[in-house]
This record gives structure tokens, sequence and C-alpha cells, in this order.
């Protein structure tokens, strides 16, 4: 019967994933540790020294 | 299906965290970290001025300077609050502040006491090896020291805890990028002053990371 097929469709569980909220929060916050940490363009590294220095992440 | 409240939580905990650690930090920086490395900068420019090499690389009054450096850590310790998040939502929310701490120790031997093992933090006019080289080694150690960290904690098997301890070695066994001349224009005790004090320093950040994410961030 086209309707019990319906229903039970409609009873398979649904579970809600948090992977993709976790990889974007993770790619953000890899996004602000490049910009903070890495990043070579000079008013940024400039910023950034003395933090940079302070976190042991590698300057110049 | 995209779960926002997941999101929402985490972002919120992770930007409150990071003003609260990155404000911390800039204060525990004043007391050692800032004022050695401003001593080195003057062996620095001295040397330079010695040798008519210009270096341009900080900026110029007090207060702008130390805004700068509490942006900086602000951002850091967001995007470390951040990839902390992400960690804890893989594993369980934590259930309060001291399951964070012990998240948050993770962080700090992942993030600073691995990699400066093989690279100790510097102050300014150290002679090191090409930076691109260090950069690889440091982003190596990190993530090796992290993930082995995390099957020492949560292996069920001891092959796999074993692959974790392997992990944690391996970047150490390889050995970090070493200048061909290593040199400073610093005086050698300052150096090792300014490892002391950045080995404190980071150390309250990374709890305090760790303890406001546990804090903000737990079980409903």
């Amino acid at each position: 019967m086209p309707s019990t097929l319906l229903n039970n469709v409609q009873e398979i569980p649904r579970t809600e994933t948090s992977l993709l909220p976790t990889v974007l929060a993770a790619a953000l916050g890899l996004l602000l540790l490049y910009a903070a940490g890495f990043s070579d363009i000079a008013p940024l590294h400039n910023a950034a020294h003395d933090g940079r220095h302070s976190a042991s992440f590698p300057c110049h | 299906m995209f779960k926002l409240t997941t999101f929402r939580a985490l972002l919120v905990a992770a930007l409150w965290t990071g003003l609260l650690a990155g404000l911390l930090l800039t204060a525990v920086q004043q007391i050692q970290v800032i004022p050695t490395l401003l001593k080195a900068e003057v062996y620095e420019q001295n040397a330079a001025a010695l040798s008519h090499d210009a270096h341009d690389s900080t900026p110029q009054n007090d207060w702008e300077r130390t805004a700068y450096t509490a942006a900086t850590n602000i951002s850091l310790g967001v995007g470390f609050a951040l990839l902390l998040g992400a960690s804890m939502t893989a594993r369980s929310r934590p259930d309060n502040w001291r399951v964070g701490l012990l998240w948050g120790l993770a962080g700090y031997l992942s993030f600073f006491v691995a990699p400066s093992l093989g690279l100790p933090p510097e102050v300014p006019g150290t002679v090191a090896a090409k930076l691109q080289d260090r950069q690889s080694w440091w982003l190596i150690t990190v993530l090796d020291t992290g993930f082995g960290l995390w099957l020492l904690a949560f292996a069920k098997t001891r092959t796999n805890q074993f692959f974790g301890v392997a992990l944690l070695v391996a970047p150490h066994l390889i050995g970090a990028p070493q200048p061909e001349v290593p040199s400073s224009t610093a005086p050698a005790e300052l150096a090792q002053t300014f490892i002391t004090a950045t080995a404190f320093a980071n150390a309250v950040f990374w709890l305090a990371i760790g303890g406001f994410m546990g804090k903000f961030y737990q079980k409903d």
C-alpha cells in the first residue's frame, strides 16, 4: 500500500549531525590563526609581531 | 542536516573565551614577556645601526603597540577556542570548566610546548633557519602532537595508543630546522628569560581558553 510505504519512510529516524557546523567552526578558527600567526602581509605582520613572538610562532 | 544551534553555541562560546583569554594574556605579557622583548629589540637596533641594516618591523608608540598585541592575542584566542571547541564537539561537550582545563592543557602541549622543544620562543635579533622550513616543521609538530595526544587519551587498543606515542616523538626525531650559524644580537640570558616568560604566559592563556570553553560550551 502506497500510504503505508510513505508512513514507513517518514518513520526513519533522522539524527541531526553536528559535523558540518564543527568543520565550519574549525575552518573559521584556522583562518583567524593564519591571519594572526602566519600571514606575511606587512601590516598584519607588524601589528601581530609581539603576539607572534610571545606565542612562539615562527615570525621572521 | 545543518545544526545551527551547535554552530551558534560554539561561536558565542569561542568569542567570549577568546576575548577574555586574550585580554588576560595581554596583562600577563606585561610582567616579563614584553619587557624582555623590548630589551632584546634595543640590542637588535644597536646592531642594525652599526651595520646600517634597517629593520622596520615594529609599530611606533607604546599604546598603539599594546593595542595591536591585544588584538592579536584576542584573534589567536578566538581561533584556538574554535579549534578546541570543534575537537570537544567531535568527542563530547565538556561537563564543566575542570574538564575544559584538561582540553586546555592538551592545547598548550600541542601548540606551545611541543613546537618550542625544537624551535624555542625567540627574542628579536635571533638568527634562525629559513622561515618557510620553520613554519612547516611547526605545523607538522602541532598536528602530530594533537593527534598523538588524542590517540593516547581516547584510543581503545594498545596498537593505536602506541601509534599516538609515535606521533608525539616523530617530529623531534626528524628534528627542527636549525640555522647554519646560530647567533643572536641579544645576550643568552635574555633569550633564556624569554623562554621561561613565554612558557608561563602561554600556560595561563591555554588554561584560560580551556577553562572558559569548559564553562561557556558545557553540555546543556
